[in-house]
């Protein structure tokens, strides 16, 4: 949890993680975008300051334009409002591993100090404590994509010294691991949580701190990660949202809500 | 040609203790009344195949029809876990459940190798990943032209599909659109398929570029209306996303699951009638 106090902002720190998520999609980019965190913020984005942003899910929709957040990555609100919808061997042979993708949007359960993903399982694989749902599109969204945001609340938990599985690839061990292992995408671009923003530093790809959100001091984020965090020389504050994002996003999400309570 | 047939009679005829069984559909067209009735049916041991398990497959891994699951993602989309599955995988109830699993883009390539009658699929996947540590099923190949290393994995090859689509013809040709998923490769690449439809109609009206399964390559077409639901079927019904949170809680404990299993599929004769228990107990929200 962030040390901001609640009482005094207009805003809650997972607003501010989806509007800092959000500003990093530029207009015009192909997004293929993940579930849950990552959706909420493509769409924010495409809402406010990337309206030709296009917005693909691993269904096979590509240009869709939901009026509310889907619940599942297959919702019938994406497929009736997608430019095209095409089948499960061509969305992941033609358009993600043929290179069309600009841009990756994916949440985590775990997330490593060179931004590798788990989503598999806590604890041993064949004996796990905690069976998680797995890879679905994330390999290859990480793999494959021009560049990969990643969006996931920071805890100890969550942000671990060392992976129990690693299902997506980061940045791997640091480094030119990418380039040697020849996968196509530059990787993780950075890491956007409910405290502020990590992007990999330029040689060893390892995770750095460059920004906070408001309210939030530098050492609760070290706090609240499970390696010793690399914090920036000069430590950015991330600019609080706008009235107008603030006003979108809840928007969206009343909508979501009222939608999701009954038939959708 | 496809026969026409009740989906009772189609399951009976098609699915056998011990099938490797693919029920397919991206989070559209999810074959549930089938799904139920292999249950009712009271299949066992059976190797279930599905990129994304959901509900349906919590449901027959709960109900003990399945030893072995081939996937690549296994939860109840943007709700959370799949109690049931995961009961299985950490507990080993109601028996132990053997994985095989994969990224969608690898599980992709296996359907589109089995509906090939190619061996294996390749893909530019799994690198970076550690699935090739814990699965056999996914090696790695030189190319023999440019010498990258690529992922191969094998084939898909089921002894029975089962899809739902929206509508067929009288001669049992099948129309599908929307989110189709991996459902065209999944029916090529089996030995046996069943399709269950909203509607038999005389004529499709289907352009010619539409996901037509002709009849020749499909094996039973049954009409269930609604068998899609608590998933969606476009043109017809929504995707109830209330069934989908309320499943969460249903399924959380091995009592309640199993007392809704006992009431609502063992204890009605079909699909309508499973509706109409879930009607009747206030769940069909």
């Amino acid at each position: 949890m962030s040390d901001v106090n609640r009482s005094e902002q207009a805003y809650t720190a997972d607003e501010m993680m989806t509007v800092a998520a959000a500003r990093m999609v530029r207009n015009g980019v192909a997004c293929f975008v993940g579930i849950g965190l990552p959706s909420a913020a493509a769409n924010l984005a495409r809402l406010t300051h990337a309206p030709d942003t296009v917005l693909i899910y691993e269904s096979g929709t590509i240009g869709t334009k939901p009026a509310v957040l889907p619940l599942s990555i297959g919702d019938g609100e994406l497929s009736e409002t997608a430019d095209t919808v095409v089948s499960m061997v061509e969305i992941f042979s033609y358009w993600l591993e043929g290179g069309r993708i600009g841009l990756g949007f994916l949440g985590a359960a775990q997330i490593d100090r060179f931004a590798n993903i788990n989503s598999t399982v806590i604890g041993d694989y064949d004996s796990p404590s905690v069976r998680l749902p797995g890879a679905g599109g994330a390999p290859a969204i990480a793999a494959s994509c021009g560049e990969v945001l990643i969006t996931l609340r920071q805890n100890k938990r969550a942000f671990v010294e060392k992976l129990d599985f690693v299902t997506s690839g980061g940045h791997l061990e640091g480094g030119d691991s990418r380039e040697r292992l020849r996968l196509p995408g530059k990787g993780p671009t950075a890491v956007i949580t409910d405290l502020g923003i990590l992007t990999p530093d330029p040689v060893t790809k390892e995770l750095t701190l460059t920004s906070v959100h408001p309210g939030v001091s530098v050492e609760s984020v070290v706090s609240a990660t499970g390696w010793p965090l690399k914090v920036a020389a000069q430590v950015q504050t991330t600019n609080p949202p706008t009235e107008n994002e603030l006003a979108v996003l809840r928007d969206l999400q009343a909508r979501t809500a009222r939608a999701h309570s009954g038939q959708a | 040609m496809a026969a026409i047939i009740p989906l009772k009679e189609a399951v009976r005829e098609f699915v056998h203790d011990g099938d490797t069984v693919a029920l397919e559909g991206f989070t559209h067209l999810i074959p549930f009344a089938a799904g139920h009735e292999i249950i009712r049916q009271q299949r066992r041991n059976l190797t279930l195949v599905r990129m994304t398990p959901d509900v349906i497959y919590d449901q027959m891994i709960g109900a003990g029809c399945a030893a072995k699951l081939v996937f690549s993602w296994g939860g109840n989309p943007g709700v959370g876990s799949l109690h049931r599955l995961r009961d299985a995988v950490e507990k080993g109830w109601p028996n132990p459940l053997a994985l095989d699993e994969h990224e969608h883009a690898g599980m992709a390539a296996r359907y589109a190798a089995g509906a090939s009658h190619l061996p294996f699929g390749v893909l530019r996947g799994y690198l970076g990943t550690d699935l090739p540590q814990h699965n056999p099923n996914v090696r790695f190949i030189d190319c023999p032209f440019t010498g990258e290393r690529l992922a191969a994995v094998p084939a898909i090859r089921p002894d029975v599909t089962i899809i739902h689509a929206q509508k067929a013809d009288r001669r049992g040709n099948v129309l599908m659109w929307g989110v189709v998923g991996v459902q065209k490769e999944a029916v090529m690449a089996a030995a046996r398929s069943i399709v269950t439809v909203e509607e038999i109609v005389d004529d499709l009206n289907a352009p010619p570029n539409a996901v037509v399964l002709p009849s020749w390559v499909v094996g039973a077409v049954s009409l269930v209306k609604g068998g899609a639901f608590p998933s969606y079927a476009q043109g017809y019904y929504s995707r109830n996303n209330a069934f989908y949170k309320s499943w969460d809680r249903i399924s959380r404990e091995r009592e309640s699951f199993q007392a809704w299993i006992a009431r609502h599929i063992m204890g009605t004769q079909d699909f309508d009638g499973f509706m109409a228990s879930l009607e009747t107990a206030g769940q069909h929200v």
